[in-house]
């Protein structure tokens, strides 16, 4: 498979999305509405569950399903909004002592002029700086596309683990082809160039974890990937310098070791 | 000519500047993009590089710090570090050797520490010659060295931000200095010291996103491009017409995304006024 081909079946409709992910490996799901800012952005839904009886906060990046669904969710593209709907939903885990599980799939955050209007740059911002300071557990598991600051936005994560076909980058293979060839078509192209699997993200340390999708959507996956969850907040819990280890975990990325004279 | 022209009397030596102005032998000449004036180097350099209509020249990072430090104040920090292609872009080494051999920098922030009216802060400042200031792994690291260094030593932080976003080129390892320098900063003041962040033309995409919007104080120059999304790129998303002030410091100051807009030439006053507030001696 290419890398392009990659990015193809991480953005196929057919593949499970967040709200698949939460209602399948989670029990008791009540969903929480809303930033109390403006407005409840459905391209992220989030609220609180069990997760193999223990409560935790769950949000996700949905597309949706259908045509209409895709629509009202702005096919998985969050406003201000919704990052401000997550950054609450986080705050609050933090104020019960519940970790974070987070679902990323998007082709990056909304572009339009009401989200300029308000903010999606700090929206972004502000949450990539709360979340390195959250003081609980935080994993995030990116499902399909992984769309620049926009999935960023809820991956600033002690683990990060992505789906085989998943895909992360900073820019579309598109975008990147029209701006180095001025030609989209060349996105293929792009695409190798920008190392954006998810094993070139495990290679360069971007993501821990890659999830095999041999038999994805079944309950048998549903349950090794809960189940694995579960195992890895264990040794979270442990953990008592989270967020010194989560801003190492980032620092690392282009550490310049060698001083040169 | 017509007449109110004629009778108009100029106010500085920038508005003696006309189209047929003739340019002394040598001297290069640039052409206002704003409102398409001639005007000379030298004329510019007496006026912070701001035009008679008020638009502000973009200025490399070392212009600025020399026009709005104390002089001979800066010590730079940091300078050995340049991007060393972590991804092997293709045709990335050839666009860093230009990007160099154009700009005379070796990456797209310079980082230090300098006085403004006598009180020190650590600075960084990012250059519109390299590259537009995109933000490679060795921008984030420059810009989280110098802001864990204003932490240890508890110092302010000012940073001049120009930025077409994220650099390509480093794919992943650019993305992830949006974290990165938002820990630095995090780390920065949740130790209580100051940032101010000054939003330059044009500051966009993964900087806006990042340290570019998280400062304690948020300056920006007028008319200064600031966004997130690319104006070309919402266009053709929403399809719709833009407001002419789309994206401008105006326009975010409007939306309650800056605090204070102020001239270059007010600038350094109103960056000392803020040192001064939060406790800064001389």
């Amino acid at each position: 498979m290419t890398a392009y081909d990659k990015v193809r079946t991480a953005r196929s409709t057919t593949r499970p999305t967040a709200q698949d992910y939460i209602t399948e490996m989670f029990t008791g799901f009540i969903e929480l509405h809303g930033d109390r800012r403006y407005r409840d952005d459905e391209a992220i839904m989030g609220g609180l569950a069990y997760l193999n009886g223990r409560p935790v906060t769950v949000i996700g990046i949905e597309k949706g399903h259908d045509t209409i669904e895709r629509m009202r969710r702005s096919f998985g593209a969050p406003e201000p909004e919704g990052y401000r709907k997550a950054l609450r939903l986080m705050k609050q885990a933090e104020k019960f002592h519940r970790p974070v599980i987070l679902f990323v799939d998007t082709s990056g955050a909304y572009c339009g002029i009401g989200a300029e209007e308000r903010g999606q740059g700090e929206a972004i911002a502000e949450n990539l700086m709360a979340m390195m300071g959250l003081n609980v557990p935080e994993i995030s598991i990116l499902i399909g596309e992984g769309g620049s600051g926009g999935a960023l936005a809820l991956a600033v994560s002690d683990r990060v683990w992505m789906l085989e076909n998943a895909v992360y980058s900073v820019i579309s293979p598109e975008g990147c082809a029209s701006i180095l060839y001025k030609d989209a078509a060349q996105a293929p192209t792009a695409a190798e160039s920008l190392k954006l699997t998810a094993d070139d993200a495990l290679k360069l340390g971007v993501a821990e974890r890659v999830i095999s999708e041999r038999n994805i959507g079944t309950a048998e996956f549903y349950k090794t990937l809960a189940d694995d969850i579960s195992k890895e907040l264990e040794i979270l819990d442990k953990t008592t310098d989270l967020t010194e280890r989560r801003y190492q975990r980032f620092r690392s990325f282009g550490r310049f070791e060698e001083e040169r004279k | 000519m017509s007449i109110l022209k004629f009778l108009h009397k100029p106010q500085n030596a920038l508005e003696t500047e006309g189209r047929s102005a003739e340019p002394s032998v040598g001297e290069t000449e640039y052409i206002c993009p704003n409102c398409h004036r001639t005007l000379r180097e030298s004329t510019l350099e007496e006026h912070s590089w701001i035009c008679v209509c008020g638009h502000h020249f973009r200025i490399s990072a070392r212009k600025r710090i020399q026009m709005l430090t104390d002089e001979n104040s800066f010590k730079e920090m940091f300078s050995f570090i340049e991007s060393n292609d972590p991804i092997t872009f293709p045709g990335y080494q050839e666009k860093l050797e230009k990007a160099r051999a154009k700009s005379g920098e070796s990456e797209s922030v310079i980082t230090g520490t300098a006085r403004i009216g006598g009180i020190k802060a650590a600075i960084f400042a990012m250059s519109p010659e390299f590259m537009m200031g995109s933000m490679g792994a060795a921008t984030g690291e420059k810009i989280t060295r110098i802001f864990e260094y204003a932490t240890q030593y508890s110092l302010p932080v000012i940073g001049w931000t120009v930025s077409g976003g994220a650099r390509m080129q480093e794919g992943l390892m650019s993305l992830m200095q949006m974290a990165k320098t938002s820990g630095a900063v995090l780390r920065h003041s949740e130790a209580g010291l100051l940032y101010i962040t000054v939003l330059t033309d044009p500051t966009t995409g993964g900087v806006t996103a990042s340290f570019a919007m998280e400062g304690d104080i948020i300056v920006a120059e007028p008319g200064a491009t600031v966004g997130f999304a690319g104006r070309r790129v919402v266009e053709q998303t929403t399809m719709e017409s833009l407001p002419r002030d789309f994206q401008t410091s105006e326009f975010i100051l409007e939306h309650g995304f800056a605090d204070i807009i102020i001239p270059r030439t007010g600038e350094k006053k109103l960056l000392y006024d803020l040192l001064r507030l939060h406790g800064g001696r001389q």
